[in-house]
């Protein structure tokens, strides 16, 4: 019995001293995995920002399936973990359970809104740099033919579509989109294959700029895009460099910056509601090196007065998760 | 829409249905041979998948996709002995040992590939001589202006990939062997009979693993056209289940080369629809999701299996482990 203490007691104290000493922030990566080359690495690159500016060090986590959400977030919860930073809007419902658990450790969630009092809900304006992407695809396109091409098939998706398309048809009002979604489940983040397929089948039918926005599918998406000869949109990340010539522009989800912030803020962050977009350099679009060639002048200065016109408030980008309806096709 | 607009994405279609067949072709056949030799094999997944990420791994390293190619057979006929020792030496179950092999592939893959890549299991991206282009087919710019033939040669027929053409090539090649041959006469007759065999003074044991040899060669190139064809990198999971659908294929073309070719084209046609018409309008009555699509393959596997049209019977001595009579 006595024994029996001894050994709770030091455990206790043990877990104690843990929380105390290792208050380490934490990151779960969606099932894209952590080197997606797209949304999850740039959530990565954001943590590696913060361990090489502070000397600190943190606990990442990927997915490998879907029952493994609950139990990674409380895992790194008892742990001591704080603030706990997840990629992804499939964390939700998991997360719904687990913040009132354990009301003091700091939960962020990026892409959805969760409403508990310990989680910050990052979400961005994606439909903004869509649009940019849409201006810039119509510019570049000489078929009048654009496509599109999304991971699974979910609101937060068509929210890109909706902007993009708004975009096309505000800059040349007869091009057609072509859109494809890869897939229902959250297989269709990473499934470069079936990616490539598409890319064929929408350029057989005429588009020569196509946008993804799948997670990792889109790694077969540009791959097949600069096999072909037409240009490709990156997203989340800046892709440009994926290949050289054949990406005409990313656009860019500062998702790192997101994650960043709030492994800087640290266990104090504030929680609540945060919304990026343009205005604030949460979305932008890249130009570097890589597509100095092909993002001509011309295509700079439109996408640059569309994103001038939208932060001042005269462009108004429809949101598609506002009605769950797309005003354009 | 007028017709050569209808002809033209027709064409399109069907070259888009035998990018997406051939994997299945050669995974099929690979099951032929050795479910015909009387040793099931649901390990094609894992197979397909191990031959991926070497064909993937070592045409990066190397720069030369037949190198890579080679190694993604010689992994895949590493665990067809793996497949044999247990199911055919130690006579395991057939079942278990493939399954095992799944899961071990699965596994092994990503360990070994987050090793050597850092790159969440998956390779480096190949180019180059790294992996496999299309191939143009000779007097195409003659031919195209040939009406109707001419386009389906251009469109269709010509440029695929190398594996793309020896996988329609190992269809007959295949049927010759098992149907017109001494060895193919015997490799029919250990899975059916094996006793006979036996009696005839021929080794049962010596020709169930030369089947599942010939089935992992299969397996290699299959899963090296996944890596290195249809994909330009090694990706986690890749197979995607194409293993089980080969299966099925397998099953839905009663265990015969032609008949493989035709359900297999069937299957990566349906694919295919799936792909370029995510919802199908019919007469603006209904529409067919394309959840129906991705699962028809199955649902016409096990009409096939309830016996509803035609017969599918699987060789006899299937999935038993021949014990010599003492």
């Amino acid at each position: 019995m006595s024994f029996m203490k001894v050994m709770l007691g030091s455990a206790s104290v043990f877990a104690i001293t843990a929380t105390a000493v290792f208050a380490e922030p934490a990151i779960v990566y969606d099932l894209g995995g952590k080197f997606d080359k797209s949304f999850n690495e740039a959530a990565s690159h954001g943590a590696a920002k913060w361990k090489k500016e502070t000397g600190g060090n943190f606990r990442e986590i990927e997915m490998s399936s879907e029952a493994q959400r609950g139990q990674a977030l409380r895992r790194l919860a008892e742990k001591g973990n704080n603030p706990i930073v997840m990629t992804g809007f499939a964390f939700a419902s998991s997360l719904e359970k687990v913040a009132p658990d354990f009301p003091n450790t700091k939960f962020v969630i990026i892409d959805m809104v969760v409403n508990q009092p310990n989680v910050r809900s990052v979400v961005f304006k994606e439909q903004e740099g869509s649009y940019l992407m849409g201006v810039a695809a119509a510019k570049a396109s000489k078929s009048g033919t654009v496509g599109f091409i999304g991971g699974m098939d979910i609101p937060l998706i068509r929210k890109f579509a909706c902007g993009y398309v708004q975009g096309v048809k505000a800059t040349a009002p007869n091009d057609t989109v072509i859109q494809n979604m890869t897939g229902t489940t959250p297989a269709a983040w990473n499934d470069p294959v079936k990616g490539a397929e598409l890319t064929k089948a929408q350029i057989s039918q005429g588009a020569d700029v196509i946008y993804a926005a799948a997670g990792g599918t889109g790694v077969g998406v540009l791959q097949t895009a600069a096999d072909e000869g037409v240009y490709s949109i990156g997203v989340d990340s800046n892709q440009n460099y994926l290949h050289p010539g054949s990406v005409l522009t990313s656009m860019m989800k500062r998702v790192d910056v997101a994650v960043y912030n709030a492994f800087t803020e640290g266990a104090d962050l504030k929680t609540g509601f945060n919304v990026l977009g343009l205005a604030n350099g949460g979305i932008d679009y890249a130009l570097d090196d890589n597509n100095k060639g092909i993002f001509t002048a011309d295509i700079k200065a439109a996408v640059d007065d569309a994103k001038a016109k939208i932060i001042s408030g005269e462009i108004k980008v429809h949101d598609y998760m506002s009605d769950n309806s797309c005003p354009v096709e | 829409m007028d017709i050569a607009q209808t002809f033209l994405q027709f064409l399109l279609t069907m070259d888009m249905t035998i990018r997406l067949s051939t994997v299945l072709i050669l995974a099929s056949l690979a099951g032929l041979f050795s479910e015909r030799a009387g040793i099931f094999d649901i390990g094609l997944e894992g197979k397909m998948l191990v031959a991926a990420f070497l064909s993937a791994a070592v045409s990066y390293e190397t720069g030369n996709v037949w190198l890579g190619v080679l190694a993604g057979i010689a992994g895949s006929m590493l665990f067809s002995l793996i497949h044999g020792l247990a199911s055919i030496t130690y006579r395991g179950d057939q079942l278990i040992s493939g399954v095992a092999l799944n899961f071990l592939a699965s596994g092994l893959t990503v360990v070994i590939g987050n090793a050597l890549y850092q790159k969440g299991g998956g390779t480096p991206t190949l180019t180059g001589g790294a992996r496999f282009h299309d191939i143009t087919l000779p007097f195409v710019d003659v031919l195209r202006d040939v009406p109707i033939l001419g386009p389906i040669y251009a469109n269709v027929i010509s440029g695929h990939t190398a594996i793309v053409y020896i996988a329609l090539l190992a269809v007959p090649l295949s049927w010759w062997i098992l149907f017109r041959t001494r060895f193919g006469l015997r490799l029919r007759a250990v899975g059916e009979n094996p006793a006979s065999v036996d009696t005839a003074g021929i080794s049962v044991v010596r020709q169930r693993y030369a089947a599942v040899m010939i089935a992992g060669v299969l397996c290699g190139i299959a899963g090296a056209y996944l890596a290195t064809s249809q994909a330009a990198s090694f990706g986690r999971e890749m197979t995607a289940g194409r293993g089980y659908i080969a299966l099925a294929a397998l099953i839905f073309a009663k265990w015969r080369p032609f008949y493989i070719l035709g359900a297999t084209l069937l299957f990566g046609f349906l694919e295919a629809i799936s792909l370029l018409y995510p919802k199908i309008d019919v007469f603006s009555l209904f529409t067919i999701p394309v959840q129906f699509t991705n699962a028809l393959p199955y649902i016409l596997t096990v009409v096939i299996l309830a016996g509803f049209v035609g017969k599918a019977v699987p060789p006899k001595a299937g999935g038993e482990p021949y014990v010599k009579e003492r």
